[in-house]
């Protein structure tokens, strides 16, 4: 009686770390995208639902073209990496970030192109991938219509315009806005080929890396990023684009003069 | 002929079930003056559970036949409205004015002949330029109830600071801010003023094409316009009609002011759109819904005014 147990039970421990690998776990959100977006981006690194990551978005879609979306995964300790996702849009992943120096936190605006998962995934030092989100319902149309300033013909006019704000935070992190001037086109439009930008990086005023990401076109025409570095909100912090063009961008981010209260939450 | 089989199926569904029935607007008229009438919306956003029914609609009987201020969300609500107010007029319709673009006020307009329906230029042109995206919101958005609806431009542009029906004039306003034109229309013999959207009462503002420095300045028009009551464009009626002006540019002032100071303190779009919502607005439906709207309306823009230029031109 006793040994078949225990036979079963070494069977286990050596099948489950396979197997957990494989198969990643069944989706809450049933969406028909999620095994094959599992298997592309997490590999064979263990995955699992964590509510612990906060993903936040208003309760509509007003504007298919700007989805507003906060990763917030501030409750847990290890963060070396952040996923956007979007299940369903032609591009799916929006953003990857890395907060080298900075809280694993990200604010920005996404195309959403139907009803659509959108998830934050974090990955952990250990290697764990800890995922969450929701449905958002949109109406269709956000990743294949063409640009505002595309429709308007003045995106080249603004091409560079950074702008931008740092605001000292009660803990000793900096709140770092920025918003930049970018068609971001998706590839998807007849006859406008694919241009965004594709790398942002943010360093400290001794060139120490506080974080940096790959962006997708999925990100809104006119990116606006919200990061919560660890550095003084004075430190001169400094930031580097670059889009598929190979274009440079680069700012000097100003302390916020505006706000008397720090900005932070 | 139309009539009878209407009422036999009306009769049909009534024994039959539920399903039915559920695909049929309720009109049900309120008089609210000498010879006016509302028909109250949902407040409520526009969703299949209200068939987009949500603009109050009011309608006036004239000596020269029957007015309706507002003609609703789709064809078929267009056709059982014009109904219930003929039979309840005793007259034909005559005319139809649309206060503006936004289609849960005028979609219906294609249950009508585009002569008698009146519209300011204005929003006749950005029907033309936006109305048929948001027919194709409304379809994705309320499905079977827009069968058969197209996107039907009004055949009259108001050009007239007054319209003479039999003797009951009416005095079409020409305004703006809610949207690029917003006609309001002061029915002369009762004082009532239909306010349209430039006018919310206990129903949160929206601001999907606002231009709030043209907004409030409406309001102070409508403000000193001497009148009765007030219809507004959603909500309950007004009954002094001046309160509901008020709320309107209260919300409007605070929701600026707001998101306003949500930039400076270095806020994103989500963070805004949770701000708390003063206690003073506690009675407005669909407070919350319509502020996180109106973040995705206003947010980039005042992004774009408040926050520094800090690119750097890149060395030669």
């Amino acid at each position: 009686m006793r040994r078949p147990t225990r036979l079963w039970v070494v069977l286990m421990l050596m099948l489950a770390p396979a197997s957990a690998a494989a198969i990643p776990p069944a989706d809450p959100l049933g969406s028909p995208m999620w095994s094959a977006h599992a298997r592309t981006l997490f590999g064979d690194d263990p995955v699992r639902f964590d509510p612990r990551v906060i993903v936040s978005f208003p309760m509509i879609a007003e504007n298919q073209r700007a989805f507003p979306v906060v990763i917030d995964a501030r409750g847990i300790v290890g963060v070396r990496r952040m996923i956007l996702l979007a299940d369903l849009n032609p591009i799916p992943v929006a953003i990857d970030y890395r907060p080298a120096h900075a809280a694993p936190y990200i604010a920005t605006r996404i195309k959403l192109d139907q009803r659509t998962p959108v998830r934050g995934a974090v990955q952990l030092d250990s290697g764990q991938w800890l995922v969450s989100g929701g449905w958002v319902d949109a109406a269709g149309g956000g990743c294949s219509a063409p640009p505002v300033s595309r429709v308007k013909g003045d995106w080249a006019d603004h091409l560079g315009e950074i702008r931008g704000e740092v605001w000292p935070m009660a803990n000793g992190q900096s709140r770092v806005r920025l918003s930049f001037r970018h068609p971001m086109d998706t590839g998807l439009v007849e006859n406008i080929a694919t241009y965004h930008l594709e790398a942002l990086s943010v360093v400290d005023g001794a060139d120490r890396l506080l974080g940096d990401m790959d962006i997708w076109a999925s990100v809104s025409e006119d990116p606006a990023i919200t990061l919560l570095v660890d550095s003084a909100a004075d430190a001169a912090l400094r930031v580097a684009a670059r889009d598929t063009n190979g274009r440079d961008y680069r700012a000097a981010l100003t302390l916020a003069r505006q706000s008397p209260i720090p900005g932070g939450r | 002929m139309i009539l009878s089989r209407r009422a036999m199926l009306g009769g049909m569904a009534s024994l039959a079930a539920a399903p039915a029935r559920a695909a049929d607007y309720v009109i049900t008229p309120v008089a609210i003056g000498d010879g006016i009438w509302m028909v109250r919306g949902a407040d409520e956003p526009i969703e299949s559970r209200n068939g987009g029914a949500i603009a109050n609609i009011a309608i006036i009987a004239t000596p020269a036949g029957t007015v309706l201020w507002e003609c609703g969300p789709s064809l078929r609500y267009a056709r059982a409205l014009r109904q219930v107010a003929e039979q309840l007029t005793g007259a034909r319709i005559v005319r139809v004015y649309v206060s503006h673009l936004h289609p849960d006020h005028g979609m219906g307009l294609a249950a009508f002949d585009p002569a008698i329906v009146a519209a300011l230029p204005g929003t006749i042109a950005a029907l033309v330029a936006q109305g048929q995206g948001y027919a194709d919101g409304m379809y994705r958005l309320l499905g079977d109830w827009m069968r058969g609806t197209d996107l039907i431009l009004p055949g009259r542009a108001i050009m007239t600071a007054q319209e003479d029906f039999g003797g009951r004039a009416l005095r079409p306003l020409a305004l703006s801010g809610h949207s690029s034109a917003d006609l309001a229309l002061l029915d002369e013999r009762t004082g009532m003023l239909l306010g349209g959207d430039l006018v919310f009462n206990d129903r949160a503002p929206s601001t999907p094409t606002a231009v709030l420095p043209a907004w409030r300045a409406s309001l102070d028009q409508l403000q000193v316009l001497p009148h009765g009551a007030l219809l507004p464009g959603h909500g309950p009626i007004d009954p002094a009609g001046i309160a509901a002006i008020a709320q309107t540019g209260d919300w409007l002032n605070w929701l600026e002011g707001a998101l306003t100071q949500a930039v400076r303190d270095g806020l994103d779009m989500v963070e805004a759109g949770n701000l708390p919502i003063p206690d003073r607005f506690a009675r407005m439906a669909v407070a919350r819904y319509e502020m996180q709207r109106s973040v995705s309306h206003l947010y980039p823009g005042l992004e774009a005014s408040l926050l520094p230029r800090i690119d750097i031109k890149s060395a030669p």
